[in-house]
Formats: C-alpha cells, structure tokens, sequence
C-alpha cells in the first residue's frame, strides 16, 4: 500500500478536539480509588500547559454505573446526564471533558439517542425544567480526559524529568495499555484509533519513551462489568476475566500497566491481591505485582511529581520496583504520610503478594 | 486460601502458537470450505440431535481451531444433512463431519 494510502486511511480514526476552553466532568468513583489522578489532570492542564478548564463543584454523578446495573431507567440517567450539560452551559462552556469512561460512554448514549429519537430530547428537557428549571445545550465536543493528555503529550514529553526507560539497562520498559471498554467500542469514530486500533495509552507510552507490548487477550475487558463485580454471586466472574488478562500478558514480562477508565486500574490492582491469596501467584518479579497506574499518575511521574502526592501509596501493588528502575526519587519513610505529614496508617501485609 | 466469597475459574485463554491443530490442518485439506466458516451457528440451530446430545457443528469447528478433542461431538451425528441445507456460506457440513470421522478412524494417517 502505497504511504499516502495509509495516512488517508489512519486520518479516518483520528478525531479532532479544541485545544482550550473545557468543562471538566468528574468521575464519582475514581476520587476514592486513585485519589490524586483528577487532582493531577487538572494542575498539568490548567497549571502546566495552561489550560482553560472549569472544574464545577455542582455537578454529580453520570448515572452510569446505576444505568448499567439496570437500577435506574434511562430515561433517569439521561435527565442527570441533562443537569451536567445545563450546569456546563451556566458556566459558559460548550466543549465537555469527562474524567470517566463509563461516564464518556453514557455522554455520547445519551447524545446518540437524542439525534436518533429527537422526541425523546423533548421529554428529557421537560423532566429537567419541571424536576430543577434548568435549560441546556448540548455540548459541541465530548473527549475524555485520557484524549487531551493523549493530545498534549509531546508537550508532557519536552517538560518530562523521567523517561519510561529502565536506568539501569537503557531498555525502553515494557508497558501493557488498557484502555476501557466504553471508550470506543460502544462509539468506535469517538475514540483515537476508533475500536480496532485505539491508540490514546499506546501513543501515550511511546511518547515517553516506553515500548507498548501486545499480547492475545490486550482488548479483553478489566472485568469490572457492572453486574459481574456488583452482584456478589457473578464477583467469580468479575476476578476470571482480570486473572485471564494477567494470564495471557505473563508470559511477555510487563514492567507496568497504564490505563484510562476508573474501574480497571482497580480492578487489574487489587485483583492481584485476590488471585495471589488464591492461588498463592504473583505476577511481576521476585514475588512483586504488575504495578497499575493511571495515565494522570503515570505523567505526573514523568513530569518529576513526588509519587506520594499523586497517590501511589493507595495501590495494592507496590510501586517501588517501577520507580526504582525509572530512577523515580522517593521518600520511603514518606510514604503513608498524608496531608499535612499526618500518618494515614500502614496497611496490613499479604500472605503472598510481596510489598513494602 | 483465604475465602473471599467467590473462586477463580480455569483460564479460558487459548495460546495458538502451542495448540495441535494437525486434526484442522487434514480437515482442511479434506474440506477447504471450512475455511469459510463465520461461527453464524445456523448449522447447531437446525440440527435434530442437538438438544438431546449437544451436538453442534459450529463447536466442532471452534474445537478443532483450538485443538481440542471433538470425538464425542462426532459420535452424536446423524448425517441427516441439515446443516447443510441451512449454511448461508454454502459449506457441506454433512461430508465435513464425515472427513473428519475418516480422520479419526485413521487416525490422522489417510488424506483421501
């Protein structure tokens, strides 16, 4: 095929979003689970680059995870999903950045349907001018947070102190990307790369200097799944599927994993924890995890941030070993300090997956 | 162990590169138009003996492309031909199935 041929053909998985003026739409779990990645996105898009986003303290969750569950109707979720976009216009913004994959799947449903079924809008905006009497537009663009990273990461890259270059060999290290399911294979022209060749993490990764390793199960999902991990009956399921994955990448030895939704990087950390208590296996060497981070984490090491104050120390797997081979300046004795040097208490150890 | 609650299942992941497919590789040479199989499972709909000894043509082929044994499967056939009938990509299921029975007999050993 000739060149030219391949860059038409790439140019139609490719999407373009405004470099400025966002509306940034929180994710309702990911504040519990990696406390400091939104914080992160935030002070490398406003602080860094100089971002315009607008973080909105009014807004609530998506509905998604209640919508997915099947405990909410849509109708319901949409009528939420409606409040976001009124509360994005009352503050005089039209393009959407949304922290969640689940959340970023609900937005672009949500908009979907309504082309589809312009009566349905109707209702929609009736239910939210008589529940709170508030009007909206639908926003111009909806990204994913992952999507402006993805976009600015050669500028990351310029400012970055650390390379994912493993200091002691100059090997590039061996990254596993996971991207989340609703990222692209519910829209596939929504995602950078559409569903066949989604290339926001991976793209990532080798801008940082990492080499992105493939291995069979790569698109398999996290397992999270909503009602496999809710319902305590399907949470076997829910642990299979993340066991598969880590089966099937063993054999190709990652140094870390980068993600972008918020259930699977905990879902693909503390299931570490789980299969090792099972089945007495640990996957990363000499006895350690497969570190997990999110892409906020992951550049906010890159940038030189202190890895306590991204908040690595809330992972099951310990983090040390990546950090140590990237050259990552630390303070172990900082580590379970919090805010303001209060000790935030040492967790208790596993039987089998090594920690520090 | 600790008890959580809930087990782990067996891996289901297929590593292709250490599977036996020498059983797929003699059926293609028997019956090239396996190669055009697309799952639909038309074939595992229509047939009689499916309900009653979970026959079914399109694991048969799923099985061989993963290099699992499909002798039992095989047994239950009645060669009444549906399948065949129904295949939208025109395979004749009925003379796989019978190919690959002739494999089995021999095991592996006449590429008639």
């Amino acid at each position: 095929m000739i060149y030219q041929g391949k860059q038409k053909i790439w140019s139609d998985y490719q999407k373009d979003i405004p470099d400025d003026h966002w509306f940034y739409a929180r994710s309702c779990i990911r504040q519990n689970f990696f406390p400091a990645s939104e914080k992160y996105f935030l002070e490398i898009t406003k602080g860094l680059l100089g971002k315009d986003i607008c973080d909105n303290e009014h807004h609530t969750t998506c509905g998604g995870i209640a919508y997915h569950s099947d405990t909410i109707p849509q109708e319901t979720a949409m009528t939420i999903v409606a409040r976001q976009f009124a509360i994005m216009t009352e503050c005089g913004y039209e393009n959407l950045v949304v922290s969640c994959i689940t959340s970023f799947g609900n937005y672009n449903e949500t908009i979907e349907t309504w082309r589809e079924f312009p009566e349905l809008e109707a209702k929609i905006r009736e239910n939210l001018w008589k529940a709170c009497r508030r009007e909206f537009k639908i926003p111009k663009y909806v990204a994913h947070a992952s999507d402006l990273i993805y976009k600015f990461r050669n500028e990351i890259a310029a400012k970055a102190v650390n390379r994912l270059v493993d200091r002691n060999t100059g090997e590039p290290l061996r990254v596993v990307e996971h991207i989340g399911c609703h990222y692209s294979k519910m829209f596939p022209h929504k995602g950078f790369g559409g569903a066949e060749y989604p290339c926001v993490l991976s793209g990532m990764v080798e801008s940082w200097g990492g080499r992105v390793i493939d291995y069979p199960e790569r698109r398999h999902c996290c397992g999270y799944g909503f009602r496999q991990y809710h319902v305590k009956a399907n949470r076997g399921y829910c642990v299979s599927n993340t066991y598969k994955k880590f089966e099937s990448m063993e054999p190709f030895h990652p140094d870390m994993i980068i993600t972008n939704c918020p259930g699977c990087p905990y879902f693909l950390d503390r299931w570490q924890y789980v299969i090792s208590e099972q089945t007495g296996k640990t996957y990363g060497q000499n006895g350690y995890g497969i570190p997990v981070l999110t892409y906020e984490e992951l550049a906010g090491l890159m940038l030189g941030y202190d890895p306590w104050d991204l908040g690595l120390q809330t992972h099951q797997v310990a983090v040390e070993p990546l950090l140590d081979k990237i050259g990552v300046k630390y303070d172990p004795a900082a580590k379970y300090l919090g805010v303001n040097k209060e000790d935030i208490m040492r967790p208790e150890l596993p039987q089998f997956l090594k920690c520090h | 162990m600790m008890d959580f609650g809930f087990v782990l299942s067996k891996s289901s992941t297929v590593d292709l590169n250490k599977v036996d497919l020498s059983m797929y590789r003699q059926l293609e040479k028997l019956s090239p138009d396996v190669r055009t199989c697309m799952a639909c499972g038309s074939c595992s709909a229509t047939c009689t003996a499916a309900p009653y000894s979970g026959m079914s043509v399109r694991k048969v082929i799923l099985g061989l492309q993963r290099g699992n044994d499909v002798s039992a499967m095989l047994s239950n056939c009645m060669l009444c031909g549906k399948c065949t009938m129904v295949c939208p990509r025109g395979i004749n299921t009925r003379n796989l199935i019978l190919n690959l029975c002739r494999i089995h007999e021999t095991g592996g050993r006449n590429d008639r």
